[in-house]
C-alpha cells in the first residue's frame, strides 16, 4: 500500500485554560488515503474541530498547542512547519470550509475577487485569468448565471449560495485536502443535500480527499467512507462506516446511531426505539485522565472501565474500537 | 368572492448595497443633509474664493475699523485697516486645508497604531496601548505649543502637532474594531486560505473597521480646525499666512471697540465646525449598523 497522503499519529493538542492545560486532543491517529473520504463524528466539545484547525496550523494563538504526536502531510511534519510554509500549505494543498456559511465571506468584497484572491496568492495567476478561473469556479459550484453573480456582494446571496462559494474559494487551487467544519449545520436540509451532492461531484472530479467533521449521521452516510467517532478527545471507535452502522463496537457509537432515525433500508424491517444518549461531556478539567471518559454515561460501565483508560482493540473488518467490552458491544 | 382577492404583496425585499443603504440613511438626518450643503458652500469658497476676491488680505485698504457694509467693504476693516471680508474667504483655505491635514495625520498614526495593537495582541499591544495612554494624558494645547515654538511654526509643523496630539482617538477605536473582527469566521477563513498577516490586517479587516473611523475622522476635521484657530489665537502661527484663528488673536485688544472684528472671524470657525460635526453625526447614523431603523 502506497504512503498515506495525510497521517496522524498519536497527536495531543493541549488547551490552556483558567484550571490549567487539558488535553483536547489525547492520543489520536488516522490515516487519510488520496482521494478517500472520512468524516469525524461525535458530540460538541468533543474534539473535532480541534483536530482540523491542528492540521491547518490554526489553532488559536497562546491558548492551543500541538504537545505530542505528529502530523505527517506527503510525508512532510506539519506539527513543525514555520509559518511560512503552513501559509503555502494552506488554501492551496489542504484548505478547510467552516460551520457558518452566512459569516465566513468578507462582507465588503464581491464573491468573485474572494475567489480570485487565493487563486493570485498561490497561482501566480493574473488579475483576469484569476477573474476568469473565479467566473468558471461559481459555474462548477452550481451558482446559476455565474457570469453576473460574480460582482454580487456575500449580502447578495442566500446561505446555500455562499457555503457554495465556500467550497468554490477551497477548491480554487485544486487542493489535495478539502476539510470541511460541519458545512451544512447552518443550512436547510434540502439545501444540505444539495451541498453534499456538490461535494461528491467535485470529489470525483478533482480526486479531492475530504475530512468532514459533523455529529450528523445522516451526513456520514451519504458522504464518507470511513468514520472516526470521537468522545472526549479521544478516538472512540473508528472504520469504515457500513460497518460501524451496521455493528457499533463502542457503546458511544451504538449511542449516537441509535438516536437517529429510519438508517434502515426499508420500513418494513423491524424498527429499534430511538434513545439518546444520557448526559453531557465530560467537562475539559476530565480530559486526559486514566480511565475511560464515556464511562460516567455508558450503560455497560463496569469497575475496570474507571481505573483504566481503554485501549483501541483491533477487529477483523478493519474496525477499531477503544472499550473495555469492544467484543461485547 | 371579494373575500379571495388576493392581498398585493410587497415585492420581495432585495438587498441593497450597504453604500445605497447608507445613503438613504443619511438623507433621512435633515440636519446633517443642511449641514452637508453649508460645508459644501464653505469648500468651494475656500477652493474658489480667493479668485473671485482677488484682494490680498495683507493689504491695508482703508481706514482702520470700518464697520461691516459701512465704506463698501461687506465685513468691515480691521484694526490695520485690512479687508475682513478677503481675510474671512483666504482663511477659510488655510483652516480647512489644516484641518483635513491633521486629520488625515492622526488617522494614518491612529490605524497603524491601532491596527497593530489590535491584531498582533500581546506585548506588541501592551506597548502600544501604553504609549497611546501616554498621549492621551499629556495636556493637548501646551504640548501642541512646545511642537510649535520648538520646531517653528510653519503650517506643515502645525499641521504635525496637531496630528500628534489628536491621534489617540482614533487608535483606541481602530483596536476595539480590531479586537472583535480579528475572531469573525471571516478573518479565519482567509487565513485559512493561505493569507499574510498584513493582508489580513490591511485588506481583510481594515476595510470592516473602517465605518466608526470615518465617522471619528470627520469629527477630528472639526476639531482639528479649532485646535488651529487656538494656537494661531496665541500667534503660534505662520504670519504670512492668514487663517481665521489668526484673525481673531490678532485683533483680540480691539475686542471692545471693534468686536465684529473677532466675531465674524469665530463665526466662521463656529459655521463650519458645527456642519462637520453635524456631518459627522449624520455618518455615524448611516455607518452605525445598530442605529439603523427599517
Amino acid at each position: 500500500m502506497t504512503a498515506p497522503l495525510l497521517k496522524v499519529e498519536n497527536l495531543r493538542i493541549e488547551l490552556t485554560t483558567r484550571d490549567g492545560v487539558a488535553p483536547v486532543i489525547d492520543d489520536l491517529s488516522f490515516e487519510l488515503g488520496a482521494g478517500e473520504s472520512i468524516s469525524f463524528v461525535g458530540e460538541s466539545g468533543c474534539g473535532k474541530s480541534m483536530t482540523a484547525l491542528g492540521i491547518m496550523g490554526l489553532l488559536p494563538e497562546k491558548i492551543g498547542r500541538i504537545a505530542a504526536g505528529s502530523i505527517l502531510f506527503e510525508g512532510e511534519e506539519l506539527s513543525t512547519a514555520s509559518e511560512k510554509r503552513m501559509r503555502e500549505i494552506r488554501g492551496n494543498d489542504i484548505s478547510m470550509i467552516f460551520q457558518e456559511p452566512m459569516t465566513s465571506l468578507n462582507p465588503v468584497y464581491t464573491v468573485g475577487e474572494q475567489i480570485a484572491e487565493v487563486l493570485r496568492a498561490h497561482q501566480n495567476l493574473s488579475k483576469s485569468a484569476a477573474w476568469s478561473k473565479a467566473t468558471e469556479l461559481l459555474d462548477a459550484v452550481r451558482i446559476p448565471n455565474a457570469q453576473r453573480r460574480v460582482n454580487d456582494y456575500p449580502f447578495q446571496m442566500s446561505g446555500g449560495q455562499r457555503q457554495r462559494v465556500m467550497i468554490a474559494i477551497a477548491l480554487a487551487c485544486e487542493p489535495k485536502i478539502l476539510i470541511a467544519d460541519e458545512p451544512t449545520t447552518a443550512l436547510d436540509v434540502t439545501v444540505q443535500a444539495q451541498i453534499f451532492d456538490l461535494l461528491n461531484d467535485l470529489k470525483r472530479q478533482t480526486g479531492t480527499a475530504i475530512i468532514m467533521i459533523t455529529h450528523d449521521m445522516g451526513a456520514v452516510a451519504e458522504m464518507a467512507q470511513r468514520m472516526i467517532v470521537m468522545y472526549a478527545g479521544r478516538n472512540a471507535e473508528q472504520g469504515p462506516v457500513e460497518n460501524i452502522i451496521e455493528h457499533p463496537r463502542h457503546p458511544y457509537s451504538r449511542g449516537l446511531i441509535s438516536c437517529v432515525p429510519h438508517i434502515m433500508a426499508t420500513l418494513t424491517e423491524e424498527r429499534h426505539p430511538l434513545t439518546e444518549v444520557a448526559g453531557i461531556v465530560p467537562s475539559l478539567r476530565e480530559f486526559g485522565k486514566d480511565q475511560c471518559l464515556f464511562a460516567s454515561r455508558c450503560t455497560m460501565v463496569s469497575q475496570k472501565c474507571l481505573d483504566k483508560r481503554p485501549p483501541e482493540v483491533a477487529f477483523a473488518d478493519g474496525q477499531k474500537s477503544a472499550c473495555w467490552h469492544a467484543e461485547a458491544v | 368572492m371579494s373575500d379571495l382577492n388576493i392581498v398585493p404583496t410587497e415585492p420581495a425585499p432585495v438587498a441593497r448595497h450597504p453604500a445605497a443603504e447608507a445613503w438613504e440613511m443619511f438623507r433621512r438626518n435633515h440636519a446633517a443633509m443642511v449641514a452637508l450643503v453649508v460645508l459644501s458652500l464653505i469648500i468651494l469658497v475656500a477652493i474658489f474664493g480667493p479668485y473671485i476676491y482677488p484682494t490680498d488680505p495683507f493689504d491695508m485698504v482703508w481706514a482702520p475699523f470700518s464697520p461691516p457694509g459701512v465704506d463698501g467693504f461687506i465685513l468691515g476693516t480691521d484694526y490695520l485697516g485690512r479687508d475682513l471680508m478677503a481675510a474671512i474667504i483666504h482663511g477659510a483655505r488655510v483652516s480647512i486645508l489644516i484641518g483635513l491635514a491633521a486629520a488625515l495625520m492622526s488617522v494614518f498614526i491612529g490605524v497603524t497604531v491601532g491596527a497593530l495593537a489590535g491584531f498582533y495582541r500581546g506585548w506588541v499591544e501592551e506597548v502600544l496601548m501604553r504609549i497611546t495612554e501616554f498621549f492621551q494624558v499629556l495636556p493637548t494645547l501646551l504640548f501642541a505649543m512646545v511642537i510649535v515654538a520648538l520646531f517653528g511654526a510653519s503650517l506643515p509643523m502645525i499641521t504635525l502637532a496637531i496630528g500628534i496630539v489628536s491621534w489617540t482617538a482614533v487608535a483606541r477605536i481602530t483596536r476595539s474594531e480590531f479586537l472583535r473582527i480579528r475572531e469573525l469566521e471571516y478573518v479565519t477563513a482567509s487565513r485559512a486560505s493561505g493569507a499574510k498577516n498584513a493582508k489580513l490586517m490591511f485588506r481583510i479587516i481594515l476595510p470592516n473597521a473602517l465605518p466608526p473611523i470615518i465617522v471619528q475622522a470627520a469629527l477630528m476635521v472639526g476639531s482639528a480646525i479649532l485646535f488651529e484657530a487656538g494656537l494661531s489665537f496665541l500667534g503660534l502661527t505662520d504670519p504670512n499666512v492668514v487663517s481665521w484663528g489668526q484673525v481673531i488673536g490678532s485683533n483680540r485688544q480691539y475686542i471692545l471697540d471693534a468686536s465684529y472684528t473677532v466675531t465674524i472671524p469665530g463665526m466662521a470657525i463656529f459655521v463650519t465646525v458645527l456642519a462637520i460635526s453635524l456631518v459627522g453625526d449624520g455618518l455615524n447614523d448611516a455607518l452605525n449598523p445598530k442605529l439603523r431603523q427599517r
